[in-house]
């Protein structure tokens, strides 16, 4: 039994200006399944609604963020959830027990002014129901295993570099042993040599805890080294979904082909063309297909009626009247 | 169209609109009156209100109506003039100071920080002692401007000094404006808000300490103006006396007045930045 | 020759002075030269903390140099006082920021900059003439007028925007151009257009471009020669596909192997 089920969400921000009722179609209508212990790669550029995805099912959701349809429910051992219904008991029990966060920047999840401690006491001491000197010495432990000095422990945030830090929120969101992690942009704002040690960090305790991890970067070259699985999200539809190494292979929605064709290489030096266009307006996106404006493959079906995912191969999805030719 | 279209969606902006253009419209009757503000005893004195005297008379004879015309329209002018010279010193000072830093900034700060300190209730009593007859509205008016800029000079300083460390500043720079351009075209519309807000601010503090002055008797007393009314109203102990209207109108327009400007700084807030006005992006 | 850009020796450090012994040095003596009439894409590679930034804004003339000197067509760059100098300067050397949408301001439209600088940089008088102006330096970028007049910046993409900057660095007809991390904050799909552009402009227009870039995999794609600087030190420095082939430092070497390559590795099984 997956982990994690979406089913047909869909989550507007509905606001109003000057009495004009208007919708950002941030999440329409996505579907999607993460298995026990896989990194499921969630890859989308600006205004393709994966940070909007995330909340919804973290259920973190504030008007003017709103979910119309759809479902979100996490299987634990413990039991199912779902999170458009559960209390706020229910999802406070769940969170950082079974499902914890790595944000992109380390410094909004640890508190400036106090020592690294207390954000180890704060988030995870209860949910470990240990006497505070147990509890600070699983705490080290897990450092160790990570690979980080205790010490850090009594650090202040601002003591510790960029990477440091991120290595912390790290252990801080895998103390409790979480069945199930979602990782927004971690890696996104440090240096190469940094990231390479972070995500081998990730890597690690993942095979270690067997956490299903949701992990979240438009850095196809992230996805590329460490997703087991890949769903591509553009403006607010999930376009394409398959196992990392088929959809770099053999991409099959256009603008996937594409936007892998554009990455540049170290050591490759052929000419690569850009995407043209400009990504869709949420607020008033393209009918049918919203790729068709971009799409050199697009014909009258596709801008009238949206393609739905289906599968053309065994776990490969794809949602295109015309998808890129299997290899 | 945006005003209109503000009218109608945004309901505090539409009260306060409500409540200004009461008294703006009641304060330009004044040019309608059929009695002198000065004169006295024109009318039989302290008649309650009633179908002929709309807000009663006071013991001094004079059309209560009428004469809080003229207080208002006084009033609200001292304010407006008030606000508008304060606001001119403090973006002059805010916006110089913020953009060039440096000793410009140090000493043009010193200064501010100076007037910030000074107590100001005490300052305007002694130039009253000291001016005693030639006090005047307009030197009044005057005094409070110089007196009335300085913490805003701070808060305008603190949005330039921000502003000139961002790119766009950079690359106006670049674009070869001229920093007379970029303070008046690129930073002014984030400091347009504040000072909005706090001309309102500015309008309910300058009405509030003329009205305290004038009601102690600290100004010219012969020119009606909300507070003198009170004044005379308290000379001639009208609480005690049981004409409760003299008192009542004056602090009912006054303070009308106060919620209308509040109530607008407030609303029109949101409403200057172009973003939230279309809307937000959905990055 | 005169060299068109010429560092020698040149450091900044802040901090320190009367009462603090803590000094950053965030350049450190360094030197380099672009010759003129050889047009050519320059590129600083460095992470955080590496003084590549500092460089930028010193050769741009927003930072003065703590030591060492920054000769710009033979003029020395600290000899440059007063609003006329200046602008004849900012003529010839224009930035391009890393962020286009800190680039502009939000509650302004973007033609408005465009109009300026051929207004104050490129001297054209007349409002017809102006549009005409912007409008030539927007199609250069495969842009036009009609697309962009009118527009403020929350109503474009990243990769439009930052062509719009591009085409406003380009209306003085500048002889440089310091592209300060031009693509980092610019979707993955629209990027390689605007590094083509960067290419196009070299070869085109004969523009020399200083590319300041943590990216190595764009870097080999579009520089000539290179620089990578560590902590305010140049640490390697040669022919661009030369360095990124064989790097000799081992920091140099460490980048490169850090370099992710949006490939799945062959060989490794995940889970």
């Amino acid at each position: 039994m997956s982990v994690l089920v979406v089913e047909g969400l869909r989550a507007y921000y509905r606001t109003s200006a000057f009495g004009v009722p208007r919708d950002v179609r941030a999440v329409d209508d996505v579907s999607l399944a993460v298995e026990a212990g896989e990194i499921y790669g969630l890859a989308g550029e600006s205004s393709s609604g994966k940070t909007t995805l995330i909340k919804t099912i973290a259920a973190a959701t504030q008007p003017p963020l709103e979910v119309l349809a759809g479902s979100v429910t996490f299987n634990f051992p413990s039991g199912a959830i779902d999170m458009q219904r559960a209390g706020r008991s229910q999802l406070a029990a769940i969170r950082w027990r079974h499902l914890s966060y790595i944000m992109q920047g380390s410094m909004s999840v640890l508190n400036p002014v106090r020592r690294v401690h207390h954000a180890f006491v704060d988030f995870a001491f209860r949910h470990l129901g240990q006497p505070m000197p147990r509890f600070l010495d699983t705490v080290r432990a897990h450092l160790q295993r990570l690979q980080l000095a205790p010490d850090v422990l009594d650090a202040f945030p601002h003591q510790l570099s960029g990477g440091m830090r991120q290595r912390v929120t790290i252990a801080l969101a895998t103390v409790c042993r979480p069945e199930f992690i979602i990782a927004d942009e971690p890696t996104t704002a440090l240096d190469v040599v940094v990231q390479k040690d972070v995500l081998a960090m990730i890597r690690g305790i993942q095979r270690e805890l067997g956490s299903s991890i949701l992990f979240v970067t438009h850095d196809m070259a992230v996805h590329a080294n460490l997703a087991d699985r890949l769903g591509i999200l553009y403006a607010g539809r999930l376009v394409e979904e398959g196992r990392t190494a088929d959809i770099f292979r053999a991409p099959r929605h256009p603008y996937t082909a594409h936007l892998i064709a554009s990455l540049p290489r170290l050591g490759d030096t052929a000419p690569k063309a850009g995407l043209g266009g400009v990504p869709p307006n949420l607020a008033d996106p393209p009918p049918g297909c919203r790729f068709h404006p971009r799409c050199p493959r697009a014909s009258a079906i596709c801008r009238r009626e949206v393609p739905p995912l289906e599968p053309v191969a065994p776990g490969h999805r794809v949602g295109c009247f015309h998808p890129e030719p299997a290899p | 169209m945006d005003f209109l279209s503000l009218l109608r969606v945004n309901r505090q902006f539409a009260a306060g609109v409500v409540l200004l253009a009461v008294i703006a419209g009641f304060a330009c009757l004044s040019f309608f009156s059929p009695y002198p503000p000065n004169d006295s005893f024109v009318v039989p004195p302290d008649v309650p209100p009633s179908a002929e005297y709309w807000f009663g008379t006071t013991s001094r004879g004079q059309d209560l109506f009428w004469l809080l015309t003229f207080a208002i329209r006084n009033t609200l002018l001292f304010g407006i003039v008030v606000a508008v010279l304060s606001r001119l010193l403090a973006l002059l000072i805010g916006l110089v100071a913020g953009y060039s830093g440096g000793l410009v900034d140090r000493a043009l700060m010193s200064i501010n920080d100076t007037f910030i300190v000074i107590p100001l209730f005490p300052i305007l009593v002694l130039f009253y002692f000291v001016l005693k007859d030639h006090m005047s509205w307009s030197l009044l008016a005057l005094m409070m401007a110089c007196l009335g800029w300085s913490y805003d000079a701070r808060l305008i300083r603190s949005v330039a000094l921000s502003l000139r460390h961002r790119e766009f500043t950079e690359t106006g720079i670049f674009s070869g404006m001229s920093t007379r351009q970029i303070l008046v075209e690129e930073h002014l519309p984030y400091v347009l808000p504040i000072v909005f807000s706090t001309t309102m601010n500015n309008i309910n503090w300058s009405i509030g300490l003329e009205v305290t002055l004038s009601v102690l008797g600290f100004t010219d007393i012969n020119t009606p103006t909300v507070g003198v009314m009170i004044y005379w109203a308290n000379q001639h102990t009208a609480l005690v006396a049981g004409i409760w209207w003299w008192i009542f109108f004056p602090v009912l327009l006054v303070v009308m007045t106060f919620i209308g400007l509040f109530l607008l700084a407030v609303s029109m807030n949101e409403h200057i930045d172009p973003r939230s006005r279309l809307g937000r992006s959905e990055r | 020759m005169t060299a068109l850009l010429e560092l020698q020796n040149v450091s900044r450090h802040y901090g320190g002075g009367l009462f603090s012994r803590r000094q950053v040095m965030a350049v450190r003596d360094v030197s380099l030269r672009l010759e003129q009439g050889r047009p050519e894409i320059f590129t600083v590679v460095g992470e955080s903390g590496s003084g590549k930034t500092t460089l930028a804004r010193m050769i741009l003339g927003m930072v003065t140099p703590s030591s060492g000197a920054i000769r710009f067509q033979g003029t020395d760059l600290s000899t440059v006082h007063g609003a006329r100098a200046r602008r004849a300067f900012m003529r010839k050397v224009q930035p391009i920021f890393q962020n286009p949408f800190e680039a502009f301001n939000p509650m302004k439209r973007v033609d408005r900059y465009l109009f300026a600088t051929a207004r104050r940089m490129a001297d054209v008088t007349g409002a017809a003439a102006i549009a005409e102006a912007a409008d030539t330096a927007l199609k250069s970028v495969g842009l036009s007028l009609a697309e962009v007049g009118g527009r403020f910046p929350h109503q474009l993409s990243g990769g439009q925007l930052q062509r719009v900057a591009i085409a406003r660095a380009l209306i003085p007809r500048p002889a440089l151009l310091v592209a300060d991390e031009p693509v980092s904050m610019i979707d993955a799909s629209l990027r390689a257009s605007i590094v083509n552009l960067l290419r196009e402009l070299r070869d085109r227009n004969g523009l020399t471009i200083i590319y300041i870039t943590h990216d190595l995999a764009t870097a080999y794609y579009v520089s000539d020669r290179i620089i990578i600087m560590r902590q305010g030190i140049v640490v390697e420095s040669g022919e661009a596909r030369a360095v990124l082939d064989n790097p000799q430092h081992p920091y140099s070497q460490l980048l490169k192997s850090a370099v992710l390559s949006p490939e799945v590795p062959t060989g490794v099984s995940h889970a």
